[in-house]
């Protein structure tokens, strides 16, 4: 199958209009006509399936939560960007668009990121009139503050609540739908696969987690809105919950996996205690505005803050390193994630980390509260402030945070066109799920605005096209296919009930973690790859040999919840491992020591590697095949991206 | 910070099934780690009991980073524990001391039945936001954001309001199972804003009979709720709610659509 991407003719800035008029139109009447599948409840899940039932077609909604309102959009801090140019200071739609691009380190395409930045302003507006309280001027008019990797201030913002207030919402819509009997909402349910007819995905067969009964659900079309896989680490921001089954098992059905190696390490995470941890917790990058990074200036300071033998405010300022604001004196403590992750990195393997494990940087709010007053800094950092107390014991208020780099969200995901059709017709992949806007690095503020656009106003233009072609008919469930693939899950549940080694499922996990974590985390090198993927095929058989699952499927069952999903991600890190291995350049979260600058800066390979890579599942245990997607550049040049 | 383990002996309630009888069963918790959230050291203890062939105990909880409200936990009595402002998923062991007894239970109330151990079913909340907690406006053709200035202060008010979290420690706090603080949160945040408004009086009479429906108690002001709320949502709320439904059944009463 050769990929096309169906991006529209034209200039860039008219591609998208352009493309809705000559996108077919679904008569109002026979809407009704069609059922959609959404799959998840985030920011993307929630507004697709609103704004689907809105125009009048049956949407069912999945979750695995006990409420649509818990998806882990729910968690996200700082804000979402818009280019309304509110601050008269310079944005706009190119310039979004420009940043995205750059952000990215070029591995997006230019169309579906300019339809990201021009559809940005729509999704402020229709937030608005649903009631989020975003922060507000005196005047009454909405603030903005400014965000990593932009120097504009184009981020609108809810305290650090953001995502929770835009995924109520979203929520809120999709709770109007349910009332008025155009969405069914199904919650404790797990997509375990998706149905095929004739290369067409037509349902899905989902797990009742209450109740264990495994169910088939047709659909015209099928919306995968799931999230990312950034789980695959063990320790992450995600949620417990996230997971890559859902997009996984549509992969194995025939849908490509485009970009797995580009995962984001977020720089502003708390640091790991000790091996009891579940989860990282992120401390929101709007912390930068006002937040300066530093370690001691040398190895051996380092150590006697480490040994206690001094206290911080020991440590004088011309012994402080403000590492960040040395090295990129233009964004100083603002530069993109990747760039300040990889800073971080650098400074612990030099010695020079603080913490307890010495891998954590300071971030320092001494100068903010002497700005600003106390007052000012708690009003726009105040729930941040607490959870880090809450967390670390320490008072933030007091002493610099302790901070190191954490897996926080995943570029790579489900290949789409642009449409956000999957390579299998009638399956689409929307949000974090998807590859599609944030090339090889994210820029903060941005995730909401992309699952927002891509559920409130991209797919409910795009599925019609897709839909008109289908006539009108019902789904046909009698189709040996339901049964058929219904019969396969229920299988492999079975098998998995039916293992009983001495491993846990977490212990299976947690090595998984380590392995990426090592080898396939914030630099890869050829030899550590080849090695993770040797670990891997070894760990993907002690799972199938060794795990234990207890209970039964008839009931709440945490061990087979979790064994179903841990299987899917061993064999996600492999493709990851598989995909890494392949890009021999640096780009954006993919840093290859291999390919650096002579400062020790990720340096692209324009001329090899500018495509998608989208892999195709052949069968288990069989090597996946590389199409790849080439992108083309018109409006931007590709220069190596500097934030100095 | 310094880390130090501690041995604990642990009640906690087990409930095979929605159907079936709980009981207390009684766990010793050895070696847990200070540093540990109170969940972590649950997962510990599902660990040794997963490893013993034994069934982990099935509790409820997802983001670990106390805003997505799906941790519950009643322990020692209080929801999400001893901890003020905080959900139990942020709540840490250093709360606790060597040697303590914990008893932790689900949520108890009528609306919110067991589905296994400390896990409940809290459908009933999304069944009152359905029933009127949104702004009926469909997707685009909305008004510029800044076509509308709403004064800083009632922003912030309503964003207060709108913080909660859904988790439902206000229900299971409260000795008649009120759910009013929960309801009263968003009828608030809608009512202090000009985009809700159009729908105010109709929104507060179809949210307040669909809690009355799902079987929750009333309000006798005991301010429990307030109390373990982890978000801090006002005990106004409830004030607020009440004015405008009562305002609505004697002075404005509109067709409910159901």
């Amino acid at each position: 199958m050769i990929l096309d991407s169906k991006i529209p003719e034209g200039p860039l800035a008219e591609k998208w209009s352009r493309h809705k008029f000559n996108l077919k139109l679904v008569n109002p009447a026979n809407k009704r006509k069609f059922t959609i599948i959404v799959v998840g409840t985030g920011l993307a899940g929630a507004s697709a399936a609103a704004s689907l039932a809105e125009l009048g077609y049956n949407v069912k909604t999945f979750c695995y939560q006990d409420s649509p309102r818990r998806a882990h959009s729910i968690a996200a801090q700082g804000g979402i960007n818009a280019a309304k140019n509110y601050q008269n200071d310079g944005d706009s739609v190119f310039r979004l668009f420009y940043d995205t691009i750059k952000g990215g380190d070029y591995r997006a395409r230019e169309a579906n990121v300019y339809r990201l930045a021009e559809v940005s302003v729509n999704i402020i507006d229709q937030c608005v009139a649903q009631g989020v309280p975003f922060a507000r001027e005196y005047g009454g008019l909405l603030d903005n503050r400014s965000f990593g990797g932009a120097q504009v201030s184009r981020t609108f913002y809810a305290r650090g609540q953001t995502g929770q207030q835009l995924l109520l919402g979203a929520y809120s819509a999709l709770n109007r739908q349910i009332h008025a009997g155009k969405v069914t909402s199904y919650t404790r349910h797990e997509m375990l696969d998706v149905v095929m007819i004739d290369g067409h995905a037509k349902g899905i067969i989902t797990r009742d987690l209450k109740t264990g009964a495994i169910e088939s659900h047709e659909g015209h079309a099928v919306l995968l809105c799931t999230g990312g896989y950034g789980n695959v680490f063990f320790l992450s921001t995600n949620a417990m919950g996230c997971n890559v089954t859902a997009a996984w098992r549509a992969h194995k059905r025939g849908a490509y996996f485009a970009n797995p190696c580009y995962t984001q390490i977020h720089p502003t995470c708390i640091p790991v205690t000790g091996d009891h941890q579940s989860k990282l917790t992120l401390m929101s990058e709007s912390l930068r505005n006002d937040g300066r990074v530093w370690v001691p200036k040398t190895k051996e300071i380092a150590e006697k803050l480490r040994k206690g033998q001094i206290k911080i405010s020991d440590i004088k300022e011309e012994d402080r390193d403000y590492f960040l604001e040395r090295k990129y004196p233009s964004f100083g403590n603002l530069v993109p994630r990747d760039v300040a992750s990889r800073n971080a990195k650098q400074m612990a393997d030099e010695g020079r980390g603080v913490g307890a494990t010495g891998l954590a940087v300071f971030l320092d709010f001494a100068d903010a509260i002497k700005r600003l007053g106390e007052d000012t800094v708690r009003a726009k950092y105040g729930n941040l402030f607490d959870m880090y107390y809450q967390i670390t014991d320490e008072n933030p208020y007091k002493q610099p945070m302790r901070i190191y780099p954490a897996v926080h969200y995943t570029m790579g995901g489900l290949w789409v066109d642009y449409n956000l059709m999957t390579s299998i017709p009638g399956l689409y992949a929307l949000g974090e799920c998807n590859f599609s806007d944030h090339g090889a690095n994210r820029l903060g503020a941005s995730a909401l605005m992309q699952g927002l656009a891509d559920g409130y106003f991209v797919i409910p233009y795009t599925v019609g096209d897709y839909l008109t072609s289908l006539g009108f008919k019902p789904v046909d469930k009698s189709n040996p296919a339901f049964e058929q693939t219904r019969l396969e899950v229920e299988e492999n549940v079975n098998k998995l009930l039916s293992l009983k080694g001495s491993k846990t499922v977490d212990d299976i996990h947690k090595k998984l973690g380590h392995i990426m974590w090592e080898y396939c985390g914030m630099a890869r090198n050829e030899e550590g790859l080849m090695k993770a993927k040797g670990l891997i095929q070894e760990l993907k058989k002690e799972f199938w040999n060794d795990v234990t699952v207890l209970g039964e499927n008839e009931e709440l069952n945490l061990s087979l919840e979790k064994a179903g999903r841990v299987a899917d991600f061993i064999e996600l890190g492999e493709l990851m491992v598989d995909d890494a291995l392949n890009r021999r350049e640096s780009c954006g979260g993919h840093f290859r020591e291999e390919s650096a600058t002579a400062d020790g800066e990720a340096k692209r390979d324009d001329e090899h590697y500018a495509y998608v890579a989208a892999w195709e599942y052949t069968g288990d245990n069989q090597p996946e095949v590389l199409h790849k997607e080439p992108l083309v550049f018109e409006n931007v040049k590709l220069t190596q991206r500097s934030y100095k | 910070m310094s880390e130090t383990t501690m041995n604990l002996t642990l009640k906690i309630w087990r409930q095979k099934n929605q159907n079936e009888k709980g009981r207390f069963v009684t766990i010793e918790a050895k070696g847990i780690s200070t540093d540990m959230s109170f969940l972590e050291m649950l997962d510990v203890v599902n660990e040794d009991l997963t490893r013993k062939g034994e069934d982990p105990i099935y509790f409820d909880h997802d983001c670990r980073e106390g805003i997505c409200g799906m941790c519950s936990l009643y322990i020692n009595g209080q929801p999400h524990g001893p901890k003020h402002g905080t959900t139990t998923c942020q709540l840490h062991m250093r709360s606790f001391h060597d040697g303590q007894t914990i008893v932790i239970e689900p949520w108890r109330a009528a609306a919110f039945p067991v589905l296994k151990d400390l896990a409940v079913d809290r459908t009933a909340f999304d069944r009152i936001q359905q029933a009127g907690g949104y702004v009926s406006v469909n997707t685009g053709g909305v008004p510029d954001a800044n076509c509308l200035p709403i004064p800083k202060v009632k922003a912030d008010e309503a964003f207060e309001s709108a913080t909660c979290i859904g988790c439902g420690a206000c229900v299971a706090a409260c000795k008649n199972a009120s759910a009013m603080l929960f309801v009263s949160a968003k009828i608030s945040q809608y009512a202090l804003l000009p985009q809700g408004q159009a729908e105010r009086w109709s929104r507060a009479q179809a949210m307040v009979e669909q809690m009355d429906a799902e079987g929750f108690g009333a309000c006798t002001v005991t301010k429990a709720c307030e109390a373990e709320c982890p978000v801090g949502i006002k005990l106004t709320n409830i004030a607020r709610m009440n004015r405008d439904y009562f305002n609505a059944k004697f002075f404005k009463e509109e067709t409910v659509h159901h």
